[in-house]
């Protein structure tokens, strides 16, 4: 095997940005779903209409916004209006992706970013929510981001932040959220992964260049759904490493974490 | 006909329950006259914000956030502060000075530079307590139904997870569809501070770029500081009037503040001041930096014009100029 060029954050932000298409709106929140949009826009979405929770729609990611309210959330926007007209928009159907992070996750993709520990005794108080629930709760579909190993992927989550498929299927129906909205993609260091439509459980899509199907295996705190068939993903093309490194993360925020 | 039925309740406290009425008895003797409201910013949070208020701030900290205001308060040591929190550098200033005592929480985070320590310190020994959870969406819509003068209102998010159970909000079947959805109660705050592009010395605000959360906030606050880069003549408003999204009315205080939301950014006008947010994340690790930071920003300094001598004008111009640089 060829000496690898790239380092995983650059890996997971490739397969992220290949996961959104031209003409469709996304909801971004911080960090690597930003560099994703970016790279999206700049190479094969170039009318992505990125949603920002602050008021920002349909921004030109020319410079990589540090914060979800700063000025590059809506510079060369289509519009830039407020949070309340942003989670509305979402409410009504118009948001058809949402990206999330998060400190845990578990095979229906629920989500944890509150606290790690007891509620009212917490071993670490995590920020909260954010937008993360609204994001995960009104997007059509959520793609979440996350490092891959078995103290993040679990069985229970310690709290669920933001709604994945609950318990199971019809769990989000069952509760109110909107019908036909959940996760769709889990993007991480190690791996694609999507969910199985009858069980609504995680399942393996395809494994990234060195990773084996064990090593995945190995680093989930739960029983994962393996099919037949597991993919490659394709590594990074020369392309989308030099816009990546030359054009939107020059100067190495968030892509010289490897 | 279908039964209004509660099907599921938040566990989370309500720091204050919504009182509409009492409410509306407090806007009708607010001065509708035009009153020069004009003054600095040691007179405006000495005469309207009190110990044990519950605080609310906009934008937030490194967007458009009342930073000179949020100093002040600490200067003034105003404490027992309940604050609802969608916040960054703001809330953790307040929170390192030791000033708050309850929070509602949706984020307090230092987004790039990770979670807050600040937060982690105050929540992890007890010595700040968390009555509820929510998500951004929900503090912004509770301020909404303030804003409409409703006790509540019904939203979608939250619904089956633990963000709700932790927060103070009711699950119904919708007494027209039978749709389960959230009511959020109605979020009124005994005063808020907002930080605007311009604003005549009257209150009449004009913000630019995204609005975040302003329009809700200013009419969801018993009182209202406004800090503004610039002061304009009333006729620059009356040009513009659809640009004032916060009327004179709902306004106590105006408080010139160029600069006023440094470190943080003010589009079109300055760029974030990176070195000092990235001071901030760093030193804050622990209780010691987070008080040496705050003695060298805060306590050393009498005001907001010797804040921005300190960080000095060279620095600022160079800010605004990169500002200018990317519009």
């Amino acid at each position: 095997m060829a000496a690898r060029n790239y380092n995983l954050t650059e890996l997971m932000i490739c397969v992220a940005s290949r996961l959104m298409p031209d003409s469709t709106t996304v909801f971004i929140g911080t960090g690597i779903p930003m560099l994703a949009a970016a790279l999206a826009q700049k190479l094969h979405a170039p009318n992505l209409i990125p949603i920002f929770e602050f008021g920002g729609i349909g921004a030109t990611l020319e410079e990589l916004p540090l914060a979800v309210g700063e000025y590059n959330t809506f510079r060369k926007a289509l519009a830039a209006s407020g949070i309340c007209d942003i989670m509305e928009t979402a409410t009504r159907g118009f948001i058809e992706y949402g990206f999330l992070g998060g400190a845990q996750i578990d095979p229906y993709g629920n989500l944890n970013s509150t606290v790690i520990g007891d509620y009212r005794r917490p071993k670490v108080r995590l920020p909260g929510s954010g937008g993360a629930n609204d994001v995960g709760s009104l997007c059509w579909r959520t793609i979440i981001i996350m490092r891959h190993d078995r103290r993040r992927f679990v069985e229970k989550v310690d709290f669920i932040t933001t709604p994945g498929y609950l318990w199971g299927p019809g769990a989000r129906e069952a509760v109110g959220l909107p019908k036909g909205s959940g996760p769709y993609r889990v993007v991480t260091n190690l791996a694609l992964l999507g969910f199985d439509e009858e069980t609504k459980r995680m399942k393996l899509l395809a494994t990234h260049p060195g990773i084996t199907v064990q090593d995945v295996i190995e680093n989930t705190g739960f029983k994962l759904i393996i099919p037949d068939k597991v993919e490659q993903t394709e590594p990074p093309t020369e392309e989308e490493l030099r816009v990546l490194r030359e054009e939107i993360d020059p100067r190495g925020l968030y892509i010289s974490k490897g | 006909m279908l039964e209004f039925e509660i099907v599921e309740e938040g566990q989370g406290k309500l720091i204050q329950p919504p009182d509409i009425e009492a409410f509306r008895e407090w806007n009708r003797q607010k001065p509708k006259a035009l009153v020069d409201k004009l003054m600095t910013e040691q007179e405006a949070i000495s005469r309207f914000v009190h110990d044990g208020d519950y605080l609310a701030t906009e934008l937030y900290g490194t967007v458009r956030c009342p930073m000179s205001l949020t100093r002040e308060i600490i200067r003034q040591g105003k404490k027992d502060l309940r604050i609802a929190g969608q916040g960054v550098l703001e809330l953790d200033l307040l929170l390192a000075a030791g000033l708050v005592k309850q929070v509602e929480i949706t984020y307090i985070g230092l987004e790039v530079y990770g979670v807050s320590s600040a937060l982690r310190r105050a929540v992890e020994s007890g010595q700040v307590e968390v009555v509820s959870d929510w998500s951004n969406g929900a503090i912004a819509w509770r301020f909404k139904a303030a804003a409409m003068g409703v006790p509540f209102i019904p939203v979608r998010s939250m619904l089956g997870s633990d963000t709700l159970k932790s927060s103070a909000a009711k699950v119904v079947k919708c007494p027209f569809t039978g749709q389960k959805v959230a009511l959020l109660p109605a979020l009124i705050v005994d005063v808020a501070l907002i930080h605007v592009h311009r604003a005549d010395r009257y209150g009449n605000a004009q913000i630019e770029g995204i609005s975040g959360f302003a329009f809700e906030l200013a009419r969801a606050a018993k009182r209202l500081i406004i800090s503004a880069e610039e002061i304009v003549p009333t006729e620059e408003i009356r040009r513009y009037p659809d640009r004032t999204i916060i009327p004179y009315f709902l306004v106590d205080a105006v408080v010139h503040a160029p600069f006023g939301s440094h470190p943080g950014e003010m589009c079109y006008c300055y760029a974030r001041d990176e070195d000092i947010i990235r001071e901030w994340a760093e030193s804050s690790q622990t209780e010691e930096g987070a008080k040496a930071f705050l003695e060298k920003y805060v306590y050393s300094v009498r005001n907001h014009q010797e804040y921005l001598e300190k960080i000095g004008w060279e620095r600022l111009e160079k800010l605004r100029e990169k500002a200018e640089k990317r519009r």
